[in-house]
C-alpha cells in the first residue's frame, strides 16, 4: 500500500513542474504548488520514503552490509525474528524504559512547571535550571551520569551515602539510565507545561476566587482540566521517544548491552543485527517490525484524538 | 493583576503564548509571603539538585586525572588544575569535532528550514492534483526516525556513496516531516485577504510568500530554527551509523566514541563534555527567550 501511494506521488509532482513555471508567469497559480513541495518532496523520497521500502525489500532477504541481496528467503527473517528470544527481550527492555520513564517525567514536568510558575521572583533562573540539561548532547549526559554512578568516586553515592551497584547490577542498571534520562529530558515537557499554565486565562482564576474557590479547588478545577490537552501531547511525545532509545543507554554501558544484556534496548539490537553481525536483511525485518509498532502508538493517539474532538463537539 | 500586563516585551513580541512574556510583565516587585517564601526556597532546593551534576562535572574537569578517580572521592578539588581542559585541546581532535558540528547543524538547519518553509507553504494555500495523498505520505514521515529505519537507511545513504562524508551526515537530517507539519500549520492559519490584496495589486505567488507570508512567520520560523539546531547539534545516532573517521566526526559523536576508548580519563571527558555542552547553554542564557518560545512552540504544535 504504502508502495503505491509513494510512487504515485512521487511522479505527478515531477511531470506537473512544466505547466506550474507557465502558471506562474501568468501570476494565475494553481499547479505551480509542486513547485513549492518539490525540494522537500526530494529529500523526503531519497532518505525517508526509499529506506522505508528499501526496508521492507531487504528484510525478505537475506542482504548482508553491502546491501546486495543476494537471494529472496520470503518470510524466513519475520519468522526467525518472532522465535528470537533476544527479539523480545530487547522489547521488553524497550518498553520497561518507557513505562518508567513516561509516568515519571510527565508527574515531574508538571511540578516543576507549577513551582517555576508560581514562583514569582527570578523566573528566568528557575527556566534555565531545569532546562538547561536538555541543551546536553545525549552522549554527554550519558557519559556525566556514568561518572556520576560509578562506584567510589562518584557523586551518588557520595551524596547518598549508599553503595549501589547501579552499573553493573542488571537489577538497577536500567534504573540508572532512567535516571539519566529524567534529569537530562525532563526541562522539555516542563516548558510545554510551563507555556500551558501561562496559556490558561487568569479571569478563571479570579472568578473562582470571588466564589470562595480555595487554592486546591482552583488547582483540581480550574488548572487540571486544562492541561488536559498538553498532558496527552507530552505522554504521546514521551512515549515515542522513549520506545526508541538507544543513546543514554550504550554511552552509559561503554556500548555494551550492560550486565546481562539487561540494558539492550531494541534500536540497539537492531543495529548489533545490522552492523555487527551484518545481518542486513535480519536487521531490517525487526526494523519493519520496529516501524510497525511506532506507527500502531501514532495512530492510536491520532484516533484517541480524534475521538475526543468528536466527543466534544 | 490583568493579562494586558503581559503583553509581549520584544520589539517583535510573539503572539505565542511565550514563557518568556510572562517573566517581563510580572517583574514589577511585589512584597514577600509566607508562601512566596517557601517555594522560592523549594525552587531553590529543586534548582541545586538539577545543578548539582554540572557542578560535579565542573569540579571534577578541573581536578588531576589521579585526583578524579581518588577514593574517597570530594566536591572541590584539592589542587585547582586546567591539565584536563588543555590535555583536551592539545591532544584531541576536539576543535575538529566542534567545527563539524558547527558545519553540519548549520547546514542542517538552513535547508531545513528553506525546505519546509516552502512545502509548508505549499500545501497551506496552493492547489494541485495529489496534494491530499501528498500530504498523508507526509505524515507516515513522522513515525520515521533513525532509530527506526537505521539499517536501511545507511545501506540507502551507502548505495549513493555518501558514507563518511559531510553530505551523508547533513542530508538525511533535512527531510523533517514534522517541521513542514508545523510550518503548514502557521500558514493555514495567517489570514487569506492579506495575500488576496496583494494579489489584486499584481503580485504572484512567490512575491507573496516572499515579501508577506515570510515576514510575518518570523516567529514560527525563528522556533524551528532553533530547535532543528538543538536537535542537529546533539544528534548522536546518526552520525554515529554513517561516520567511523574520527576527523568527520560531531562534538556529541567524538567524545562519546573517540574520548571512550582508550580507558577514559574521568578529568579530560567531563572537559569535554562541557565544551561540547556549554555553547548551547551560555546561548541560552542570552536568547533565553526565544529558545524557550521556540522549544514549547515546536513541541505544542504537535496538539
Amino acid at each position: 500500500m504504502t508502495t503505491t501511494s509513494a510512487r504515485t506521488v512521487v511522479a505527478p509532482a515531477r511531470t506537473r513542474t512544466a505547466a506550474a513555471g507557465r502558471a506562474v508567469r501568468r501570476g494565475q497559480g494553481f499547479q505551480h504548488g509542486a513547485w513549492f513541495v518539490a525540494p522537500f518532496l526530494v529529500l523526503f523520497a531519497l532518505f525517508v520514503i526509499w529506506p522505508l521500502l528499501r526496508g521492507v525489500y531487504l528484510s525478505f532477504t537475506d542482504a548482508n552490509i553491502s546491501g546486495d541481496a543476494t537471494s529472496f528467503v520470503g518470510l524466513d527473517n519475520y519468522r526467525e525474528a518472532l522465535d528470537d528470544p533476544l527479539v523480545w527481550e530487547s522489547l521488553g527492555h524497550s518498553a520497561y524504559f518507557t513505562l518508567l520513564v513516561v509516568p515519571c517525567i510527565t508527574v515531574l514536568a508538571f511540578l516543576l512547571a507549577m513551582l517555576a510558575h508560581h514562583i514569582e521572583r527570578g523566573r528566568w533562573l528557575w527556566r534555565l535550571c531545569f532546562f538547561a540539561p536538555f541543551l546536553l548532547p545525549s552522549t554527554v549526559a550519558a557519559n556525566l551520569w556514568q561518572w556520576l554512578f560509578n562506584p567510589g568516586t562518584g557523586m551518588v553515592e557520595h551524596v547518598l551515602g549508599i553503595e549501589t551497584a547501579w552499573l553493573t547490577d542488571k537489577s538497577y542498571a536500567m534504573l540508572a539510565v532512567v535516571v539519566c534520562t529524567l534529569w537530562w529530558t525532563v526541562g522539555f515537557s516542563f516548558l510545554l507545561y510551563l507555556a500551558a499554565l501561562q496559556g490558561i486565562p487568569a479571569h478563571l482564576y479570579e472568578a473562582a476566587k470571588l466564589d470562595g474557590a480555595n487554592a486546591w479547588h482552583r488547582m483540581v478545577r480550574i488548572t487540571l482540566p486544562m492541561l488536559r490537552h498538553i498532558t496527552g501531547l507530552v505522554v504521546a511525545l514521551q512515549i515515542l521517544a522513549s520506545l526508541q532509545v538507544f543513546d543514554q543507554a550504550v554511552v552509559m554501558m561503554d556500548f555494551l548491552p550492560g550486565p546481562e544484556g539487561s540494558t539492550r534496548t531494541f534500536v540497539q539490537y537492531t543495529l548489533e543485527e545490522g552492523f555487527t553481525s551484518y545481518r542486513v536483511g535480519y536487521a531490517s525485518a525487526i526494523s519493519v517490525i520496529f516501524f510497525v509498532i511506532i506507527a500502531a502508538v501514532a495512530l492510536a493517539r491520532m484516533w484517541l484524538l480524534r475521538n475526543r474532538e468528536e466527543g466534544g463537539r | 493583576m490583568s493579562t494586558a500586563a503581559q503583553t509581549p516585551a520584544g520589539p517583535r513580541g510573539t503572539a505565542r503564548r511565550t514563557a518568556g512574556r510572562a517573566a517581563r510583565g510580572r517583574a514589577a516587585r511585589r512584597p514577600w509571603t509566607p508562601g512566596q517564601i517557601v517555594l522560592t526556597l523549594l525552587g531553590a532546593a529543586v534548582s541545586t539538585v538539577f545543578l548539582a551534576p554540572l557542578a560535579w562535572a565542573l569540579f571534577t574537569s578541573l581536578k588531576s586525572e589521579t585526583e578524579a578517580v581518588e577514593v574517597p572521592t570530594h566536591w572541590l578539588p584539592d589542587e585547582w588544575t586546567t591539565q584536563a581542559w588543555r590535555a583536551v585541546f592539545e591532544t584531541g581532535n576536539i576543535t575538529n569535532w566542534f567545527v563539524n558540528s558547527l558545519v553540519v547543524s548549520v547546514c542542517v538547519t538552513a535547508v531545513v528550514l528553506s525546505v519546509s518553509a516552502l512545502a509548508g507553504y505549499g500545501f497551506a494555500r496552493t492547489e494541485f492534483r495529489g496534494k491530499g495523498v501528498l500530504l498523508g505520505v507526509v505524515m507516515t514521515g513522522l513515525m520515521v526516525s533513525p532509530a527506526v529505519l537505521g539499517v536501511p537507511l545507511f545501506t540507502t545513504v551507502q548505495q549513493m556513496g555518501m558514507v563518511d562524508t559531510y553530505w551523508g551526515m547533513i542530508l538525511p537530517q533535512c527531510a523533517p516531516a514534522a517541521m513542514v507539519y508545523i510550518l503548514y500549520k502557521f500558514f493555514q492559519g495567517i489570514p487569506r485577504e492579506l495575500e488576496e490584496a496583494a494579489f489584486i495589486d499584481g503580485a504572484g505567488r512567490w512575491r507573496v510568500f516572499f515579501t508577506i507570508v515570510l515576514p510575518l512567520s518570523r516567529p514560527s520560523l525563528a522556533a524551528v530554527g532553533i530547535f532543528t539546531f538543538i536537535a542537529s547539534w546533539n544528534n548522536f545516532l546518526w552520525p554515529y551509523m554513517v561516520t567511523n573517521n574520527p576527523d568527520l566526526m560531531t562534538m556529541p559523536n567524538g567524545i562519546a566514541t573517540v574520548m571512550n576508548s582508550y580507558g577514559i580519563q574521568w578529568a579530560q571527558l567531563m572537559a569535554g563534555g562541557l565544551m561540547a555542552g556549554l555553547p548551547l547553554i551560555v546561548v541560552f542564557v542570552f536568547f533565553q527567550r526565544q529558545i524557550v518560545a521556540g522549544v514549547a512552540h515546536t513541541g505544542l504544535a504537535g496538539q
